[in-house]
């Protein structure tokens, strides 16, 4: 009853989404507001039962209804209940279900909280966000419905992917969906507005957060993904410029420039058109990373091929929504009315040329993901493009964006003074040229340029500590006020703040594990002792341990540093019967924001292991930035002023006036 | 089975009967809007936003940021003429849309909903769902009467409890056998490697963990199955199955008369009611008859189909049916698959041929390095996809 009533909800989702298509439209024409608010009411029984759905999908694997082929072919009685709960999502089809079932949250929250919407864009909005949900509900009842029943059902299921056995899945796709599926919203407000003909103040007041809310939960989702690939696959790696890494990046990316576009478009009432295109580019690099994921076409060209429902399904979604927004931009964009102009040194300067490079960088990731692929179709050659590429093609533009970076904030809106804010940056400077100094003097080996990017580093935290102190008045008022400004400081110009800063300290993290990680790979016997970075490890022995699911060998190791105790590492290995595979579960030891990583291989016959020890300095650092970023997003988000971009009069002085 | 789990006529109503209150709410999701009064829509129109409200609030906002000193006068005076520019420029254009309402098409809506929403649901539903069937989750299925007494039931308890104690050599012992019998013959060898490691070494485990080996194989004496009965044969030069396998491992290398030297010996030192006598017998006349190819080789398939032996015909047809099902678990073998293949192709049963055939392009079609062997394989056998 509940594996049918699950699927039948799911259709009916679909039922909803298909006159939640159409009928609004019909009324935003005719202007017949009961018609409009059907959006609503249907957005909301959508978000009933896609929810009612999703949740009896969780219900059946975590009974191991193994009747329900999806559970019989990823779960087990025995997993834990976390993990059958998380398994749900560690699949194919429950992924698309978890998928839809954000899209359809995101549907009621605008459906929810869209009353200060002229109704007409609010019908528009909700039935291009009704044209996604039922494209996908048909993608997953057609080719990929997690409601199939096995008539004689086999008694034990065959077991989640090992690797996926952890904490990381319950909260890595959540997030990155919520993401992907965020910029939804800012792509259907787009649609809406071309459709309608036009942008009013009210279309930049609302995208902007929904904007953010998406690029918030899309930081978090990559840094956590990322971190994940870090302790869970046993290489120490933390980034591989995989096209499933990709996939996400490009759409942070575009979503990053969309960001900064959609404040000059709030503030200043400019770049409408450039707002609308990042809109559409956003969301459909979301979509394309779904389609590289989901259709196989990423394991190889010819997988895809051989099974082609999937992916062509996909791709069939992908043409049409990104030719049928494209094409509607081309038709409709030159309709838009301009907005306010500005100078090219101003705040609005700066934004275009953070969202050049952004989306510049964002077409080198598309090249770098693409053109494998490209040439395994036309010349079945199979190739990857790595590191080499992505370093001398996407880090330096990174590098002239990250340089940037602090002058951005500090410049006035509508026109600004360069010389004057490179002249207030100049501490800043100063800081990061001392970090290039410190670090040249301490550094053995690595590459020249490390310490230019350490510097590079500095620099970007110091523009963002600068910007704030020249706002509070740090340093030139007396400290009461300084303390009476910073309280009255808008709370989003505190999220810039951090969110920059964090870009900073991602970076340094970054070269530090890069230029200065030190390995040690050896067969070590009991007692053996391995000496990295400073640290001593003794090797005190094997043991078994049986798990819910899983047998486990695990390798004690007792750490210490100049013959001083500092922790027992239990590195393990564990293998899986059901699937027959094995997983490393890597030991971490955290010092500071570096961290020592110690992963297990074979045993030898003898009894040695093979071991993998990795230091890694600073290597947190580049999971805090992510987090600094989303924190300063989420201070951002909880400013629910206005937002207007005071202009400095032409003729007036530059410096801020004293309030009192 | 199936017919337990069929729901019984009254849980098909209550199914039924749920599906019919899903679809009532669906439907009054959509009627609601269409059906509220004119003051409720009125209300709604009147509290939409507008562009001159965005640049109302944001006036007032200068306004609350000039009295806490956030931006200077000047700034503000700047600000607040540019608002006011828009401010105009919106209330000029802006004429308020008279909402008016339109009774055909909110009738044609409340149509739509009434018939179009369950007509779509039930023509989506109906071939994809399985109504018939009830929920079957765990807890439910170890009470049901029958199920608790069958084979594969039996097995998973051993498995289960296995994997809680991986070290209780005596079960392993016991499910291995099992397994083999199931046609799980990985699980099997597994079963019997962790049987060695926690009973010790013997003769018979060697040589049953050479034998389930050899299955995996599709009846093949692998150079790792080898090395089992060669341990086996170390530990007890006597052991029967350890001698029948190196012989036969021998005859597949092409020895015919070390397999039948092997074998003679064998026949010798058995007891007179051995009962695998008549199988080493069997193999001694076929090494000893002439026809001295590997085990499913062409012409062992050709002989047997010349000869339609029943006692041979019926161990060929065996092992290509063993082997057929193994790769039916394990598909990732492109060599099981191309002698699956030319073993139908030998028997004459061209379909099944290409029924393998397309078999295995589907199991090896993740992994392109596979699949262009298996079609390069296939083409040699003369089967073009």
């Amino acid at each position: 009853m509940i594996a049918e009533s699950g699927h039948y909800a799911l259709v009916l989702a679909l039922g909803l989404a298909l006159i939640q298509s159409f009928v609004p439209l019909i009324g935003a024409r005719l202007r017949d507001p009961a018609l409009m608010n059907v959006a609503r009411s249907a957005a909301l029984a959508q978000l009933l039962f896609v929810g009612a759905s999703f949740t009896a999908l969780v219900m059946l694997h975590v009974t191991s209804d193994f009747s329900v082929a999806n559970v019989y072919e990823n779960s087990h009685s025995m997993k834990p209940l976390i993990y059958k709960i998380t398994g749900v999502w560690g699949n194919h089809e429950g992924s698309m279900l978890l998928w839809v079932s954000i899209l359809a949250l995101f549907g009621g929250l605008v459906a929810i909280f869209g009353n200060n919407l002229p109704l007409s864009l609010r019908a528009h909005v909700l039935a291009v966000q009704a044209w996604i949900a039922s494209a996908f509900y048909l993608f997953i009842l057609m080719t990929s419905n997690p409601f199939l029943r096995i008539a004689n059902p086999p008694i034990e299921g065959r077991d989640l992917n090992p690797v996926l056995q952890d904490i990381g899945l319950a909260v890595h796709p959540p997030m990155l969906y919520l993401g992907y599926v965020g910029f939804s919203i800012s792509f259907s407000f787009a649609i809406a507005a071309l459709i309608e003909g036009g942008i009013d103040a009210a279309w930049a007041r609302w995208v902007r957060p929904w904007t953010l809310v998406a690029w918030i939960f899309l930081t978090l989702g990559i840094a956590m993904g990322s971190y994940w690939a870090y302790y869970e696959l046993g290489w120490g790696g933390w980034w591989f410029w995989d096209p499933v890494e990709n996939a996400s990046l490009m759409p942070w990316l575009a979503g990053t420039a969309l960001l900064h576009s959609a404040l000059v478009m709030e503030k200043r009432n400019a770049l409408k058109v450039w707002t609308i295109l990042l809109s559409i580019l956003t969301f459909s690099l979301s979509l394309l990373g779904t389609f590289l994921v989901r259709s196989g076409v990423i394991t190889s060209v010819h997988a895809f091929a051989n099974d082609p429902t999937r992916g062509v399904f996909i791709l069939l979604i992908l043409c049409l929504f990104i030719g049928g927004s494209l094409s509607l931009f081309a038709g409709r964009a030159t309709a838009l009315k301009q907005g306010g102009l500005f100078a090219p040194i101003s705040r609005e300067g700066a934004l275009v040329l953070n969202n050049l490079l952004l989306t510049v960088a964002c077409a080198v990731v598309l090249f770098g993901t693409l053109y494998p692929l490209a040439m395994e179709v036309l010349a079945d050659f199979k190739m990857s493009v790595g590191a080499p590429f992505y370093n001398l093609s996407f880090v330096p533009l990174f590098a002239l964006l990250l340089l940037a970076v602090p002058f951005g904030p500090m410049l006035a809106w509508k026109r600004g003074d360069l010389l004057g804010v490179t002249q207030r940056l100049l501490a800043a400077g100063v800081a990061g040229l001392v970090a290039v100094a410190i670090a040249w003097g301490w550094a053995r080996g690595g590459s020249a340029l490390a310490p230019l990017a350490i510097g590079l580093g500095i620099f970007v935290i110091a523009g963002a500590v600068t910007d704030l102190a020249e706002r509070t008045g740090l340093f030139r008022l007396p400290f009461a006020a300084t303390l009476h400004r910073a309280r009255g400081l808008p709370r989003s110009a505190w999220g810039t703040a951090f969110a920059h800063a964090g870009l900073g300290v991602a970076l340094i993290g970054i070269v530090c594990e890069t230029t200065w990680n030190s390995e040690y790979i050896a067969t070590m016997k009991q007692n053996d002792v391995a000496h990295v970075a400073g640290y001593d490890l003794k090797l005190d022995g094997l043991f078994q341990r049986q798990g819910p699911n899983f047998r486990e060998m695990i390798a004690e190791f007792n750490v210490s540093r100049n013959g001083e105790a500092l922790s027992t590492m239990t590195p393990s290995k564990r293998s899986f019967t059901t699937r027959g595979s094995s997983t490393t579960e890597a030991a971490l030891l955290t010092r500071g924001a570096s961290q020592l990583y110690i992963s297990l291989g074979d045993v030898t016959a003898e009894g040695a292991v093979a071991v993998r020890i990795y230091h890694k300095p600073f290597v947190l650092l580049i999971w805090w930035g992510p987090v600094l970023m989303a924190f300063g997003g989420m201070l951002s988000l909880s400013d629910r002023r206005l937002r207007v971009g005071a202009p400095k009069p032409a003729r007036a002085k530059q410096r801020l006036q004293p309030a009192e | 089975m199936g017919a337990d789990r069929a729901l019984p006529e009254a849980c098909l109503m209550t199914l039924w009967f749920v599906f019919a209150l899903m679809t009532v709410a669906a439907i009054f999701a959509v009627l609601w809007p269409l059906g509220r009064g004119g003051r409720a829509e009125r209300q709604d129109t009147e509290n939409q936003g507008s562009e001159v409200a965005v640049y109302k609030d944001q006036l007032a906002e200068i306004e609350r940021d000039l009295a806490i000193g956030l931006i200077a006068a000047p700034e503000a005076e700047a600000a607040r003429v540019e608002i006011g520019r828009r401010l105009l420029a919106a209330a000029g254009s802006e004429t308020a849309p008279a909402p008016r309402s339109n009774l055909k098409w909110r009738r044609a809506a409340a149509v739509l909903a009434l018939v179009g929403l369950p007509l779509v649901a039930i023509a989506v539903y109906m071939p994809l769902g399985s109504p018939r069937l009830q929920d079957f989750p765990l807890a439910q299925r170890d009470r049901a009467p029958g199920m608790a007494q069958s084979l594969e039931n039996l097995v998973v308890q051993v498995e289960q409890h296995l994997e809680k104690n991986p070290t209780d050599g005596r079960g392993w012992n016991v499910l291995a056998p099992v397994l083999e019998r199931l046609g799980r013959y990985d699980d099997a060898v597994r079963a019997y490697r962790n049987s060695l490691t926690y009973n010790g070494e013997s003769a018979e485990r060697r040589s049953d963990l050479g034998e389930a080996l050899t299955a995996t194989a599709g009846g093949v004496v692998t150079a790792e199955a080898k090395t089992e009965f060669e341990r086996a044969h170390a530990l007890n030069a006597e052991d029967p199955k350890a001698n029948y396998f190196l012989g036969l491992a021998a005859e597949q290398d092409g020895r015919k008369d070390d397999a039948a030297n092997i074998w003679r010996a064998l026949l010798a030192k058995a007891p007179a009611d051995a009962p695998w006598r008549p199988l080493v017998q069997s193999s001694l006349a076929r090494v000893g008859g002439g026809s001295t190819a590997p085990a499913l080789s062409d012409e062992t398939m050709a002989a047997a189909k010349d000869m339609n032996e029943g006692d041979r015909g019926a161990m060929i047809r065996g092992m290509v049916e063993r082997l057929a099902n193994r790769l039916k678990q394990n598909g990732d073998d492109v060599d099981g698959w191309l002698r699956l293949v030319r073993a139908y192709l030998v028997m004459g049963d061209r379909d099944k041929a290409m029924g393998a055939s397309t078999d295995a392009r589907q199991a090896v079609a993740n992994d392109a390095e596979r699949l262009r062997q298996l079609n390069e394989g296939l083409k040699n056998l003369g089967l073009d996809g």
